[in-house]
């Protein structure tokens, strides 16, 4: 919109008292949120937390309660459409179309994507390529391999090459192998092209492998945000996983800071004795 | 951003300019729907089993209802047999069967995630209901050709003007638009597959039999008649009645019946592009 225009090269992604309600409950609550452009961003927390909230609102799919983002200067809230020609989104569950092939996939989103027809095949043989299946393209997705269905969605979101991609938990339920490939192919995005990606897990070891920052979210509130260095740093004890970071901050907990202390005490002694 | 280089990537993914505003042209618009109806149309392709056996219906009404109602002579249809009278009826019930289920197929894709992908690209959203709409109405086409061939078989005196064949396609298309886009709504208000095989249960045998469908609105008690009046399935069998049979003819004239088609398709269609989102809620 008008007035804000010219500081959203650094910070292609702004929170701005993101809210979400369902009835009397809130999912999102006035979440603050900056994050840089060319970053890969994980956004950690429970079952529950509001991190699939947030990435609907942010993709367009749910109009917020109150509050608003912006993703590369574009409203969420007012210009949809100029934000959606920037975004492309992977859901939690497995999305691409198990009655076509590879090919007919890709073929069918360049078309809805609107990329150029005198690009499209040049697109559709990278993004093959990009994905590993070149030798599966004419194969139905429907007997893909679940490492295979999820590397031929992200190849899909690429189509016409959005600054900013959504994952939402992209490798649940791989194989460790499978897992790998993922993750090199989100490095490759960020390295080769630049883009920022916002990626949720349950995973500590990938949020821990591949962001540059996290949030860990509890009851649709930011708790804790940093690198993940940062963050095992402030728990203050010797060798701290992100593990360690994730259930510090995810524990059910009064409001009251001077818990803090207590639950880092009690941790302590479990250390000791362990 | 070729600064970035070395890259396998870049060399397909750079941005491509979209036109200033992003006042998507027309013609991009139609490429959009398109695509969509292709992509139904390789699926039925390659999976045409649904097809086939969503043609046993209307051929057991042809076959069982038609003869045992002309042998009795129990509705008075004129000049025109039974079998011929209804075989209007039943190849409009068959259209709207095919197309009343569709809503479940739209839930299937929720569930699946693909609704997600395809609310989030830039595909506006009543291109999305109008390209679902249209592939329902390639369905519906297939399964026409498959009632005028039982029909044929049955001794149905067909209209095979040309005139008269596309007339009976447009027909079909819209009423198959109609419903699915209807179906489409459903879906996104109840949002459950459960639920929606009960409303859509529900919903298609009071349409089908407060209509024309297999006896004249005449003989029908006036409460019924005012329904009937209401339902878009008899301007569907009321049209194709003048059309696809000889010496059929229409109550209310074929070109107010798809008048009435055509606002049902649209209101329905500006109605279901609102809704649409609702799916993923
Ligand atoms: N349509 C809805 N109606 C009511 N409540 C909802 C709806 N969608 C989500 N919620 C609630 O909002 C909260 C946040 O859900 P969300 O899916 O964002 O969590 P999440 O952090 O993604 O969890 P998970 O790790 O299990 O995917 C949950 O308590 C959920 O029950
Ligand atoms: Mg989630």
């Amino acid at each position: 919109m008008g007035p804000r225009t010219f500081h959203h090269f650094m910070d292609i992604i702004e929170l701005q008292k993101l809210t979400r309600t369902y009835g009397d409950f809130t999912a999102v609550d006035h979440i603050q949120l900056s994050i840089r452009a060319g970053e890969i961003f994980g956004l950690l927390g429970p079952n529950g937390a509001g991190k699939s909230t947030v990435i609907k609102m942010l993709t367009t799919l749910l109009p917020p309660s109150s509050g608003t983002a912006t993703i590369a200067g574009f409203d969420i809230v007012h210009q949809p459409g100029r934000v959606r020609a920037e975004i492309a989104y992977v859901p939690q569950l497995v999305s691409a179309d198990g009655g076509l092939t590879a090919l007919e996939n890709l073929r069918l989103f360049a078309k809805l994507y609107g990329v150029p027809r005198r690009i499209t095949n040049e697109r559709i043989a990278g993004a093959l390529k990009f994905a590993g299946l070149e030798e599966a393209a004419h194969r139905l997705v429907r007997g893909y391999s679940g490492g295979m269905v999820r590397r031929l969605e992200i190849a899909l979101a690429l189509l016409h090459r959005p600054r900013v991609l959504f994952l939402d938990e992209p490798t649940v339920g791989l194989d460790p192998l499978a897992r790998q490939s993922i993750w090199e192919q989100i490095q490759r995005l960020v390295r080769e092209l630049g883009m920022t990606i916002l990626l949720t897990t349950h995973f500590m070891e990938e949020a821990d492998t591949l962001c540059s920052r996290v949030a860990i979210m509890n009851r649709g509130r930011v708790k804790a945000l940093g690198s993940p260095e940062e963050l095992k740093l402030s728990l203050g004890i010797s060798d701290a996983s992100l593990d360690d970071v994730f259930t510090r901050y995810s524990e059910e907990q009064p409001e009251t800071s001077s818990n803090f202390s207590d639950i880092s005490q009690s941790r302590r002694s479990l250390v000791r004795l362990g | 951003m070729k600064s970035l280089n070395n890259a396998t990537l870049l060399e397909w993914a750079e941005p491509f300019a979209v036109p200033a505003g992003r006042f998507t042209g027309l013609t991009r618009l139609a490429g959009q729907c398109m695509a969509l109806v292709e992509t139904e149309y390789i699926k039925l392709r390659r999976d045409p089993t649904d097809l086939i056996s969503r043609a046993v219906q209307p051929a057991l009404w042809l076959l069982i209802f038609g003869n045992v109602f002309s042998k009795l002579r129990a509705v008075a249809t004129g000049d025109l047999p039974y079998t011929d009278f209804m075989a209007p009826g039943i190849l409009a019930q068959s259209v709207l069967f095919v197309s009343i289920f569709y809503g479940i197929a739209v839930i299937w894709e929720r569930d699946l995630g693909i609704v997600h992908k395809l609310l989030v690209s830039p595909t506006p959203r009543l291109v999305l209901v109008l390209g679902k709409a249209l592939s329902a109405g390639l369905r519906a086409l297939i399964q026409g050709v498959f009632v005028y061939l039982l029909a044929w078989l049955l001794g149905v005196h067909l209209n095979f003007h040309l005139p008269a064949l596309l007339g009976a396609a447009l027909v079909v298309l819209l009423g198959a638009m109609g419903f699915s886009t209807f179906s489409l709504i459903i879906a996104c208000i109840v949002k459950s597959r459960e639920r929606f095989m009960g409303i859509g249960q529900v919903l298609t045998m009071p349409l089908f039999f407060a209509s024309n469908a297999i006896y004249p609105i005449a003989v029908m008690p006036e409460w019924l008649k005012v329904v009937a009046h209401a339902n878009p399935l008899s301007y569907e069998v009321d049209a194709l009645r003048a059309l696809m049979v000889h010496g059929g003819s229409s109550l209310f004239g074929v070109g107010w019946d798809i008048s009435v088609l055509l606002a049902f398709v649209s209101v329905l269609t500006l109605i279901s592009a609102r809704l649409y989102a609702n799916l993923v809620r």
